[in-house]
This record gives structure tokens, sequence and C-alpha cells, in this order.
């Protein structure tokens, strides 16, 4: 048993450390208490924040190096994750295209699409989100209804809704899946694009949270004209791009380190007098914290596994399920030994507290991550589906005929 | 960073498993509720396997292996519900290692056969080194020791000992002049007096253990192989913890893809399927649990507290719902004794109340957490 980073893996992360060390004072604070109170302050200097981190390497570490990535491997991201965590200061400010998109791109681009997106994206100087969730396809993502009209020239005149888009108000880019055939049954109709967020017919409105922050979007595409080279994939083939772009999801959050640690809600508890002798607070506290140990030592797992080859299966949702769960848990325990000023937005806890029920829901939620385990790690027979092989434009008009 | 077994621990793994499948210990555990002479004696197969000695020293006559090594046998014993008395003797052994002491050899080969007393350290809400009390919830005060050269004279009592009628030799830990020391007495000098006891799970004999002038000898171990003592016991089990759920969770499954209701199998049902992935995943972060308990038991001896007390606590947590869910799954058959899921559940119930209990380790890990001590 060997906790400890082979002699390659600790010269990486030796240079990651002292590279921290030396540059964390000019991290800004972009969440939680003292965070940078205006938005577009907050989001440029996070930017800014990014730009560094992509100079010295540390951004798309897992990328191809002719675009500007490391060329290293997923245990060199987590390295670098778990020495961000360790500094404390916050990641990239792109973390769903350096996460997702880009890895996408890398996989189902063209080389000129390659080219165009992925540098400005390691920068900062481009973000880019994700228009997949729409008001009506969340769990059932393959059920989108934004139409993606092929014309004369071959380009595509798109119309819909999305909704929940993180970072769509500063992103530059979005990939965005869309129907392009709703003849056919639902999963097959379906075509990836990369769609400029300045296109006209495209608008942007912000949706508040629990927390009162506005961090993710609606947005409205309304006959967006895009070119033929915006597909990214096939036409036709936008399923299997978007099970790529939940793959490499499903990676990112997995190997991320949230920053929510035992020892830290522990210091909380200590805060309150009193809290730290009270039988029910310490067993509220043992629990959390052994979940939250749990957790970093399926991290240490994790490594193990991906060192010995071995890929990140579904079962990997089992460590956001327990990440999340004992974080709300222990947001909760802080809010019942500090009183009601645990809950304000400007305290240490109060992003935690009203944050994380949306956590809950975001990449898959926790009922769909217990049906896919269930399913495919335990072999459990799947629930009987009555979408299966029908083609889209009939399914829908059964859906309208039930509710009436 | 490399977690995967060694060829050497999978071959002591696949070792373990063949070495208990002489038995059915399963069946053996339902019998023995009704006629308690129906429980097989695994001693002499712990002792030709050489796990009395697993975690003493090559000097101290032992194996010298590490807690993950023993974790991986406990899981195995864990598994079948086999009655292998790891817990009582393997944590004794540590400390007459630890101590240089005369016995150590004898105790690693088997040839004596002693149960440790348990004994939980302070934390950093109770001052004293206590013991678990015969009922209620006030902790109980260690046995007093007075000593005169190398021989002790004890009084006092302790409680749910495991394995205290089997032994021939029993390691206390008692409250000396200066503070805690382990004492090595002979089961049956004068002045002990062992009352032998089946409880609810047949498969652990249990003690009550009363020392009323009783002399030993004293073992010269210091207060920390006394506290190591207790944290290996807590480690070991909760990998029989993580063995038993390990044993439960296909049985589960394999039920819940047969069995059909409404036309469909019960399985397919979110209701189950979303309990069995629960167990799945409290089972999967108690192996994670093992793990920093066995490396924190060789590399970080300030967290073995916490870590050892992390392990137990999600191990038992794990072991009580899945316990639960085999009954619910299997529906009314799992509530008799037509089904082995009683039995597992039997172990669940009586395990979470001994050694300081699961409440205690989840208190525990609180007090390490409290106290500042940053996992790993
Ligand atoms: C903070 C946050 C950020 C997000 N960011 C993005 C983003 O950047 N881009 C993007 O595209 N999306 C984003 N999302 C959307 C997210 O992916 C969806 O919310 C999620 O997939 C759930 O979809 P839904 O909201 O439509 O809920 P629904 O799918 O309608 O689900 C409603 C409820 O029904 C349950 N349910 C649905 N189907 C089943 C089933 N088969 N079995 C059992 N229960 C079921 C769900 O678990 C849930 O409890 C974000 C969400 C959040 C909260």
């Amino acid at each position: 048993m060997d906790l400890n980073d082979d002699p390659q893996q600790a010269e990486f992360r030796t240079q990651v450390r002292s590279w921290l060390n030396e540059h964390k004072a000019e991290a800004p604070i972009v969440m939680g208490e003292g965070q940078i109170e205006d938005e577009h302050e907050r989001i440029e200097a996070w930017r800014g924040w990014q730009r560094k981190l992509a100079d010295a390497g540390l951004c798309g570490v897992t990328w191809p190096e002719e675009y500007g990535g490391q060329g290293k491997g997923p245990i060199e991201q987590v390295i670098v994750n778990q020495e961000l965590s360790r500094a404390q200061v916050p990641g990239p400010l792109d973390f769903i295209g350096l996460g997702m998109m880009g890895p996408a791109i890398i996989v189902h681009g063209t080389d000129e699409q390659k080219r165009r997106y992925l540098g400005p994206m390691l920068h900062g100087d481009e973000v880019c989100c994700q228009l997949f969730s729409e008001p009506a396809a969340g769990s059932d993502l393959a059920g989108v209804t934004t139409r993606a009209v092929e014309q004369e020239d071959g380009s595509f005149k798109i119309s819909g809704q999305k909704v929940w888009t993180t970072n769509a108000q500063f992103s530059a880019f979005g990939v965005l899946l869309a129907r392009t055939d709703a003849d056919v049954p639902k999963h097959k109709g379906l075509t990836m694009f990369i769609v400029p967020m300045d296109a006209p017919g495209i608008t942007v409105r912000g949706l508040r949270q629990i927390s009162g922050e506005a961090e993710f979007n609606e947005v409205f595409l309304d006959e967006v004209h895009v070119p033929a080279d915006t597909v990214l994939g096939q036409v036709g083939g936008g399923w299997s791009t978007a099970l790529t772009v939940l793959m490499f999801e499903r990676l990112s959050i997995g190997t991320s380190s949230i920053g929510y640690s035992a020892e830290r809600f522990a210091a909380g508890v200590l805060s309150a007098p009193g809290a730290a002798e009270d039988p029910e607070v310490r067993q509220r506290l043992g629990h959390v914290g052994t979940e939250m140990i749990a957790s970093r030592f399926a991290g240490h797992r994790l490594l193990s596994d991906l060192a010995g080859g071995k890929l990140p299966g579904p079962e990997f949702g089992l460590g956001k399920v327990t990440i999340v769960k004992s974080a709300i848990e222990a947001g909760d325990l802080l809010a019942d030994v500090l009183g009601p000023d645990a809950l304000d937005t400007g305290s240490e806890w109060g992003y935690i507290i009203s944050f994380l029920p949306g956590l809950k829901s975001a990449g898959g939620t926790e009922e769909i991550l217990r049906n896919t385990i269930g399913e495919r790690v335990l072999g459990l027979p799947p629930e009987p589906r009555s979408d299966k092989g029908v083609p889209f434009s009939e399914l829908k008009a059964r859906e309208k005929e039930e509710v009436a | 960073m490399d977690l995967s077994l060694t060829d050497e621990q999978e071959f002591l793994r696949e070792a373990a498993r063949g070495a208990l499948k002489r038995v059915d210990t399963v069946a053996a555990a339902r019998e023995a509720l009704e006629d308690e002479t129906k429980r097989p004696d695994l001693w002499k197969t712990i002792v030709e396997a050489g796990w009395t000695g697993l975690l003493t020293s090559e000097d101290g006559g032992g194996a010298g292996l590490g807690l993950y090594d023993a974790m991986l046998v406990a899981q195995e014993c864990g598994r079948v519900l086999a009655p292998v008395p790891l817990v009582s003797t393997l944590p004794a052994a540590t400390v007459l290692d630890a101590a240089g002491d005369e016995a150590s050899a004898a105790v690693a080969s088997g040839e004596l056969r002693v149960a440790w007393l348990p004994a939980a350290p302070p934390t950093d809400q109770e001052p004293r080194w206590t013991t678990d009390p015969k009922g209620g919830i006030l902790r109980a005060t260690l046995p007093t020791a007075t000593v005169d050269g190398s021989t002790a004279t004890l009084s006092g009592a302790v409680h749910w000992v495991l394995d205290a009628a089997q032994a021939e030799a029993l390691l206390v830990t008692a409250e000396g002049p200066d503070g805690p020391i382990a004492v090595l007495v002979d089961a049956s000098a004068s002045g002990v007096t062992v009352e032998g006891l089946w409880r609810y799970d047949a498969t652990r004999p249990l003690g009550h253990v009363t020392l009323d002038g009783a002399q030993g000898r004293v073992v010269a171990a210091d207060e920390l192989a006394l506290r190591r003592a207790w944290h290996v016991a807590q480690g070991l089990l909760a990998a029989e913890a993580v063995g038993t759920v390990d044993a439960l969770l296909p049985v589960a499954i394999a039920y819940a893809k047969e069995r059909h209701t409404f036309g469909r199998a019960i399985g397919s049902y979110q209701a189950l399927k979303h309990q069995l992935v629960e167990v799945l995943r409290l089972l999967e972060n108690a192996k994670s649990l093992l793990i920093y308990a066995a490396w924190a038991h060789e590399n970080a001896p300030d967290e073995l507290s916490l870590a050892t007390a992390a392990a137990r606590s999600g191990a038992e947590h794990a072991l009580d719902v899945a316990t639960r869910v085999q009954i619910s799954v299997h529906g009314g058959i799992g509530a008799t004794w037509e089904h082995d899921a009683p039995l597992f559940f039997r172990r669940a119930q009586l395990q979470r109340r001994l050694l300081g209990g699961a409440g205690g380790a989840t208190d525990r890990v609180a007090g390490e957490l409290l106290g500042g001590v940053v996992p790993a």
C-alpha cells in the first residue's frame, strides 16, 4: 500500500506546489467570505487568474501539447486539483470548458475546430458554456426540442430555449445539443453545435439561485444562423458527442476537490461555544467527518486505479453523492450551532448552505446517478420505458395527449 | 500511488478464504443459536494458518505483517460470520510484541491462547481510560492494580470481553499507580472469575471478567502500545464488518433480479434499486476508510485514532444499513430463520454495541477533528 507519488509525479507535484506558493497571493477571492463584490470585476479577476494558471501549465493538463496543453495523464490533472485545493485558491474560471467542452472538442472536433477554439479557451480569453438542458429536457436530455434546420447551403438555423446554463452571461461560445430530425427515435435525430454567444438571435437572461446570485441563465435562440463548420461530430451523431461530454463531466466532478473538508467544518463547530461538548453535535460531526475522510481516500483509490490504467466508470458518481450529501449535512449542522448568522451570504457557510441543494441536481441528479449505478454497476434490471424506438415527433404527441 | 493488493496479499486472502471453507460457518451460526455446543471451534484453524502472529514482529515470533494484511483476513472472517478470535487475540499480541515480552512468541504461535480485555483510551471529553459498562451509557473504570516488582494485584471488572471464557490467559489494561499498565493474568488464577456468555449473535462468545485480588505479571508496555491495541481492535472490527457487507450485497442483488412482482423483477423498482446503491456507496466508503486506517497504522501514528475510529464508524453504519436492506429486499422470508438474513442482522446488532460501540467510534472521530487532527 503506497500512498506516495512515484518519482515523476512527486517532481510534478513539487513544481506545481512551488509555483502556487509563489503566486497564491495573486489569486482573487471568488466565492464565499470576502469575495469580490462586483460581478464583472470578479469575473475579470478570475479570468486573469486562469491566464496565469494556463501560462504556468496548470490548465489543460491532459490536453495535447499541439493545442497548448501539457500532454499529461489524468493523474497529473488530479495532482493539480489537489494542490489548488491545498493552496486554497480557485481553479480556472472556465471549469466547464476546460473540464468537459474542450476535451469533447479534442475527441470529436475537426483539426480546424481544435485550432480555433482550444487555445483561447485554455487561457480564459474565450469561455465556453454547456447548452444542453432545456425546460423540458434535463435528466431526459435526449428529449431536447431546440431545432436546428439545415439550409440549402449546408448552414443551420437554430431556434429554441436552453436553461440552467452556467457561465452563459460571460461565455464566448456554447456547445449546444439540438434536434435535426424529429422523425426518428429521440437519441438518433440529434446534432451538436459550437455556437458563438454573440450571434444575432441569442438572448441570455440571468436566473437567480437560492443564494441570490445568478451564476446560471436561460438562453433563448431565435433563428440563430450558424455555418456548417460549427457542427461538432456528425450530423445526427449528437448523442454520441453528448455522451463524451457527460463522461468528461463525471471525470471532472470526480477528480475535482470541492474544497470542503472535515477539519474545516470541525473548526466551524469549535467556533460555537458549547457545541464541541454536545453529544448530538459530536455524532453529527463524526458522521459527516467520516464520510468526508472516506471521499478523500476514495480519491486516493481513484488515483491508484488511474495509475493502473483503469478509467473511471459510472461507480464514480458515488463519490459525488457522498461529497454533496456530507457537505449538505455539515452546512445544516453549522447553521444549527451558529444560528441564523451562518445563513448570510457574507458568512463563511452561506454559500455552501445555499449552493449545495442545487449541486445535488447539477451534472446528473442523485436519483439518476442511483439509477445508472444500479443498472450498470450492480446489474439490476432497468425500469420499463415507453420511449424506446418511437419516433420523437410521435412521442411528443403522445405526451401532450397524456397531460390533456 | 498504488493501493492494489500485492501478490502476497492476494495469496493471504485466498488462503484465508480456503481455510474458512472447511466448515459451513454460516450454518453453524444458526445451529449455535439453539445449541451453543454446535459452534465450531476455529482456534486450530487460525493457529495453523498463522493468524495469531500476523501483527507480531518477526523478532517477537510473528509474521511481521501490516494492519491491512490482518484486515484482509478479518474481512474473510466477516464474510462467513466465522467465529475466529482475531479481535481478542491480535491486540493482545501487539501489546506483548511492543513490550518485547517473553510471552510474545507463545501468543504469536498460538501456543498460549490469550484474550485482550478492551480498554478505551481517553478522548477530549473523557479524561480517563474506560471500559464498556455492563449496561447503561456511563463508561466504566478500568480495574485497578497495585504493583510489587513485576507482580500486579488486580481488582475490578471488565464486561463484554470477546472470547474471554475460551482463553488461557487474559491481557488486562489496569489503572496502575502512575497510569495505565498491562498485566498478563492466568485465566485460572485465583481471584479470576470469567462468566462465559452467548448473546444474540452466537458467533461471538463473550464474557464478564471479575478480578478480585488476582495476581498477574506486569508487561513492560508503554501507554502508546495500549492505545494502539484499542485502535487495532477498532480497525479489525471494521474490517470484519466490511467483509460481512461485501458478502451480503451480491445475495440481495441476485434476489432482486430473480424475484418478480407485478410482472417485473423487483430490482427494477427504484425504491429497492436506490437502497442497494446506498449499500454499495457505504461499502465503498468503508473500504476507503480501511485503507486510511491501515496506512495510518504504519505511517501516521498521530492519525491512527482518527483513522481507525472513522473506519469503525463507517463500517458499522454500512453494516447496519446493509443488514436491514437485506431483510427488506427479501420480504417476509428475510425476517425468518428460513433465510440467512437474520444471522447477519444479529451480527450487526451485537457488534455495534461492543468495544465502545459504533456511537463511541463516531464520537471519537468528532473529538479528533475538534482536537485539530487533519486527515492525510
Ligand atoms: C447548479 C446547476 C448548474 C447547472 N449547469 C448546467 C449547465 O451549465 N448546462 C446545462 O446544460 N445544464 C446545467 N444544469 C442542469 C442540470 O443538468 C439539470 O438540472 C439536471 O440534469 C436535472 O434536469 P431537470 O432540472 O430538468 O430536472 P428533471 O429531469 O425534470 O428532474 C426532476 C426530478 O425528477 C427526478 N427524475 C427524473 N427522471 C427520473 C428517473 N428516471 N428516475 C427517478 N427520478 C427521476 C430527478 O431526479 C429530479 O429529482 C445545471 C443545474 C444546476 C442545479
